[in-house]
C-alpha cells in the first residue's frame, strides 16, 4: 500500500493501538493533521497550549500504563511541549512525541518556526530521532515506542519534516524491532537475588522502601506479597505511593523530606534496606553523609546507571522489579522460619514509638479551613479510590501524606521535575483514559494558573474533572521556605490579584462553588461529585500560613526531622 | 587519574553530540574525545579521555551505556591498553640554527617533518600521550606558532577487544 508519510504516521498509531493523540495543529504538522482528519481509528484531543498536550499525555500513560502521544508542528510547538517532556523524563514516564519539522531543505536556513528540535529536546528525553527518508517513518516510530515502553520508561520524540510527511512510500509496520544498541536487561541476576534473600532474612532493623520504579513495572502483587512474608516494615518515596496499600499494616507512611517521622527514622536507624525502584533522590535521602549509617543496601532498578548514583549499595540488582520480586518470593518460600522474629519485634517497638508521635497530626479550627482537612475528607468521601492528580507545592505534599492511596497508578504528580501546571492537564489525560471514574486535581491557587486554559479543552470534551482548589493566595511551599530559611521575607511569593476561581470557571462553562468555612467543605466535595458530568471547581480559602510538616530541611539527615512546633514554641517565637 | 574509554556507536547524525551533550549536562570531564567511521559504516568507534574519582568514571560508564545509540563499551584503561595521540605543530624554523636544533629534536623523537617554509616547519609526531608531551616540553625554548593534538585513539592489547 503506497501512503503519504503522514498517512503512514497515522496508520503506524492505530496499528499500534494507539487510543488518542494530545495535540496542537501548526503549519509543519499540516499534512499529518490532514491525515487525522480523514480517519476515526485515532481520535486527536486538541489542547489550548502544547504544554497541556504533554502533560495530558503523560498523565494519561501515568494512570493507564499504556504510552501517552502527542503531535505539534515546530519551532513554539516543540519549545512548549520541552516542559511536559522534561516531566515525563524525570518520572520515566512512556511517551511518543510526533513533532512536525520545517521543510528538509530549510533545515539549518532559520526558517520560520524552525527550531532544533533534537537538539532543544535532546537532554530532556529518552531518546529522539529526525526522520530524513518518508520509507524509514514507520520503523522509527516502531523504534520510538519499543524504546519509550521498554527497560526504563521514558519520553521519545520523532521529528517529521513537512516534505518527508508529504512523499510517498510503501507501508509497512514493522511487528517487532531488534536495536543492537538498545537491549535492554529485565531479568536479576540469580546470585544477586539470592544474595538479597540471606541478607534480608538476617535483618533485625529491616526496611523496604519502594519508590515509582515498583509501579511502573506494575509489582504491587509481589511487593505487597514480600512484605507480608516478612512482615517487615515498609514506606515509600512520593512516587512511589500505592504499590503497597496505604492502610496495609507494614506501611509507614511516606518518606523523605515531608515523609513521616516513623518512615524517616526507620531508614536512619534500619540495618538492611530494600530499595525497590526507586533512586535515591535528595529529597528522599537528605544529607548523603548521614543516609542511613549502618545500613546495608539492596537495590533492585531496572536502570543500571540509577544504582550506585548517590549510594553505595552492597547488592546491586538489574532487573524489572516485579520479576525480581517474584524471584525473591521463590527463595523465600519456607525459608521465612529463619528471620529473627524477637528482634525484629523489638523493632517494630521502637517504630510503634516513633509513630505514637503522630507526626502528621494538625491542629483543627472551626473558623478557618485547614488544608490537610480537606484532602483527609477527600478521601473519606471517595474512599481512597478516586484518581488525584496535583500540581507542585504545599498542596502536593498535604495529598500525598493525608490522601491514603490504596492502590498503584491512582496517584499523579511531578515528582522528579516539579512542574507546576501539571496537574489539570495530566487530570484530563487520566479521565481521557479512564472516562467512568472519579478524578480529581489537589492545586493551588498558584499552580492552577499556570495551565488554566486547559479549563476550555475540559469543556469541549466534556471532562467532569473536579478541581480542588487549596487557596491561600500563596506559593505555599515558596512562602514556607521564606518563612523557615529567609526570615519571614515574603519575596514574591504572594499574589495580589487572583481571579475569582468561581466565575472564572462559570466563564469556561463549568462549576464553580467557594467554601470558605470548615463546616462547608463535606458538603462541597459531596456536591461536586453528585455533578457527574460537569466539571466542578472548588476554590477552598484554607490557612493562609499553613506549613507542611513534618520536615527534614533540605542538607539535613533522616534524623534531623522536625515537628510541628507546638502551640507554645510558636508563641515564643513570635515574641522574639 | 586519567581513564580511557572506548565505544562503538551506531554512525547516525547527532550521536556524538548526544555522548558531548551527556559529559557536560552530568558535569563530568573530558579530557580529548576523538570519533570517526570504522570499516563498518554503520559504527563509528569514539575514544574518551576523562578522569574522575571510580564512582564517577562506574557513573559515566553506565551513562554511556545507557545512550540508546552505543552500541558496545570498553574501559581501556581497566586493563592493558595502546592510545597513541597524533599531533602536528608548526613552528618558528627561519635561521639555519632553527632548522639544524629543529631536525636533531624531530628525529630524536622519531617525528617527521611534513612541511617546509622559509619561514616555519610542520612536525608530524605520533605515539603515547607522554612522549607527545615531552616532546612539546623539549621544544621549550623555540616559537610554538600552531600545535593540533588529535586526543588519544585507543585500543586493547592482544585478546582484549571491542567489536560487535
Amino acid at each position: 500500500m503506497i501512503l503519504t508519510g503522514a498517512d503512514i504516521v497515522v496508520n503506524c498509531l492505530k496499528d499500534e493501538g494507539v487510543e488518542y493523540i494530545f495535540g496542537y495543529p501548526g503549519g509543519a504538522a499540516l499534512h499529518i493533521y490532514d491525515a487525522i482528519y480523514n480517519q476515526d481509528a485515532v481520535k486527536h484531543i486538541l489542547v489550548r497550549h502544547e504544554q497541556g498536550a504533554a502533560h495530558a499525555a503523560d498523565g494519561y500513560a501515568r494512570a493507564t500504563g499504556k504510552p501517552g502521544v502527542v503531535l505539534v508542528t515546530s519551532g513554539p510547538g516543540v519549545t512548549n511541549t520541552v516542559t511536559g517532556l522534561a516531566t515525563a523524563h524525570m518520572d520515566s514516564i512512556p511517551m511518543v512525541v510526533i513533532t512536525g519539522q520545517v521543510p528538509s531543505g530549510l533545515i539549518g536556513d532559520d526558517a520560520f518556526q524552525e527550531v532544533d528540535t533534537v537538539g532543544v529536546t535532546r537532554p530532556c528525553v529518552k531518546h529522539n530521532f529526525l526522520v530524513k527518508d518518508v520509507k524509514k517513518i514507520a520503523e522509527t516510530i516502531k523504534k520510538a515506542f519499543y524504546i519509550a515502553t521498554s527497560g526504563r520508561p521514558g519520553p521519545v520524540v520523532v521529528d517529521i519534516p513537512k516534505d518527508i510527511s508529504a512523499h510517498e512510500a510503501e507501508y509497512h509496520y514493522p511487528e517487532k524491532i531488534e536495536m543492537r544498541s538498545y537491549q535492554p536487561r529485565t531479568c536479576g541476576h540469580g546470585k544477586m537475588i539470592k544474595k538479597s534473600v540471606e541478607l534480608l532474612l538476617g535483618a533485625k532493623k529491616p526496611i523496604i522502601y519502594t519508590g515509582g520504579g515498583a509501579i511502573l513495572a506494575e509489582a504491587e502483587k509481589p511487593l505487597t506479597k514480600l512484605v507480608d512474608k516478612l512482615g517487615y516494615p515498609s514506606t515509600s518515596t512520593l512516587m512511589g505511593l500505592g504499590a503497597i496499600p496505604a492502610t496495609h499494616p507494614t506501611f509507614l507512611g511516606m518518606l523523605g523530606m515531608h515523609g513521616t517521622y516513623e518512615s524517616n527514622l526507620a531508614m536512619y536507624h534500619c540495618d538492611v534496606m530494600l530499595a525497590v525502584g526507586a533512586r535515591f533522590d535528595d529529597r528522599v535521602t537528605g544529607d548523603l553523609d548521614k543516609f542511613a549509617p549502618n545500613a546495608r543496601i539492596i537495590h533492585i532498578d531496572i536502570d543500571p546507571s540509577s544504582i550506585g548514583k548517590n549510594v553505595a549499595v552492597e547488592v546491586p540488582i538489574v532487573g524489572d522489579c516485579k520479576s525480581v520480586l517474584e524471584n525473591m518470593l521463590d527463595l523465600l518460600e519456607g525459608a521465612t522460619d529463619s528471620i529473627n522474629r524477637s528482634e525484629v519485634d523489638n523493632w517494630w517497638e521502637t517504630i510503634k514509638e516513633w509513630k505514637a508521635v503522630d507526626s502528621l497530626q494538625y491542629d483543627t479550627s472551626d473558623t478557618v479551613i485547614k488544608p490537610q482537612y480537606v484532602i483527609q475528607k477527600l478521601f473519606e468521601i471517595t474512599g481512597g479510590d478516586a484518581y488525584v492528580t496535583s500540581d507542585v507545592g504545599q498542596h502536593q505534599m498535604w495529598a500525598a501524606q493525608y490522601y491514603q492511596f490504596e492502590k498503584p497508578r491512582r496517584w499523579i504528580n511531578s515528582g522528579g521535575l516539579g512542574t507546576m501546571g501539571f496537574g489539570l492537564p495530566a487530570a484530563m489525560g487520566v479521565q481521557f483514559g479512564f472516562p467512568d471514574d472519579l478524578v480529581v486535581c489537589v492545586t493551588g491557587d498558584a499552580s492552577i494558573q499556570m495551565c488554566l486554559q486547559e479549563l476550555s479543552t475540559c469543556l469541549q470534551y466534556n471532562l467532569p474533572i473536579k478541581i480542588v482548589n487549596l487557596n491561600n493566595q500563596y506559593m505555599g511551599m515558596v512562602r514556607q521556605w521564606q518563612e523557615f530559611f529567609y526570615d519571614r521575607r515574603y519575596s514574591h511569593s504572594y499574589m495580589d490579584a487572583l481571579p475569582d476561581f468561581v466565575k472564572l470557571s462559570e466563564s469556561y462553562g463549568h462549576v464553580g462553588i467557594l467554601v470558605e468555612n470548615p463546616k462547608d467543605v463535606e458538603s462541597a466535595i459531596k456536591e461536586a461529585i453528585s455533578m457527574k458530568d460537569r466539571l466542578v471547581f472548588i476554590d477552598v480559602i484554607t490557612d493562609p500560613e499553613e506549613n507542611v510538616y513534618p520536615m527534614i530541611a533540605a542538607g539535613k539527615g533522616h534524623n534531623e526531622i522536625q515537628l510541628k512546633p507546638s502551640k507554645s514554641e510558636v508563641e515564643n517565637r513570635e515574641l522574639a | 587519574m586519567k581513564r580511557v574509554i572506548s565505544l562503538l556507536l551506531e554512525h547516525e547524525p547527532g550521536a556524538l553530540a548526544r555522548v558531548a551533550g551527556l559529559f557536560t549536562a552530568r558535569g563530568y570531564n573530558i579530557e580529548s574525545l576523538t570519533v570517526a567511521p570504522t570499516e563498518d559504516p554503520s559504527l563509528a568507534r569514539m575514544t574518551i579521555v576523562t578522569s574522575g574519582s571510580d564512582a564517577i568514571i562506574e557513573q559515566i560508564v553506565k551513562q554511556l551505556n545507557k545512550l540508546v545509540d552505543v552500541v558496545k563499551l570498553r574501559s581501556l584503561s581497566d586493563g592493558r591498553y595502546l592510545g597513541r595521540e597524533l599531533m602536528l605543530v608548526k613552528v618558528e624554523a627561519g635561521t639555519a640554527d632553527q632548522r639544524n636544533d629543529m631536525q636533531r629534536l624531530v628525529s630524536i623523537f622519531r617525528g617527521r617533518v611534513i612541511d617546509v617554509t622559509d619561514a616555519t616547519y610542520t612536525i608530524e609526531m605520533t605515539g603515547n600521550s607522554d612522549k607527545v608531551d615531552a616532546f612539546l616540553l623539549a621544544l621549550n625554548d623555540v616559537e610554538l606558532i600552531e600545535v593540533v593534538r588529535s586526543g588519544i585513539l585507543g585500543i586493547g592489547r592482544g585478546k582484549k577487544t571491542l567489536r560487535i
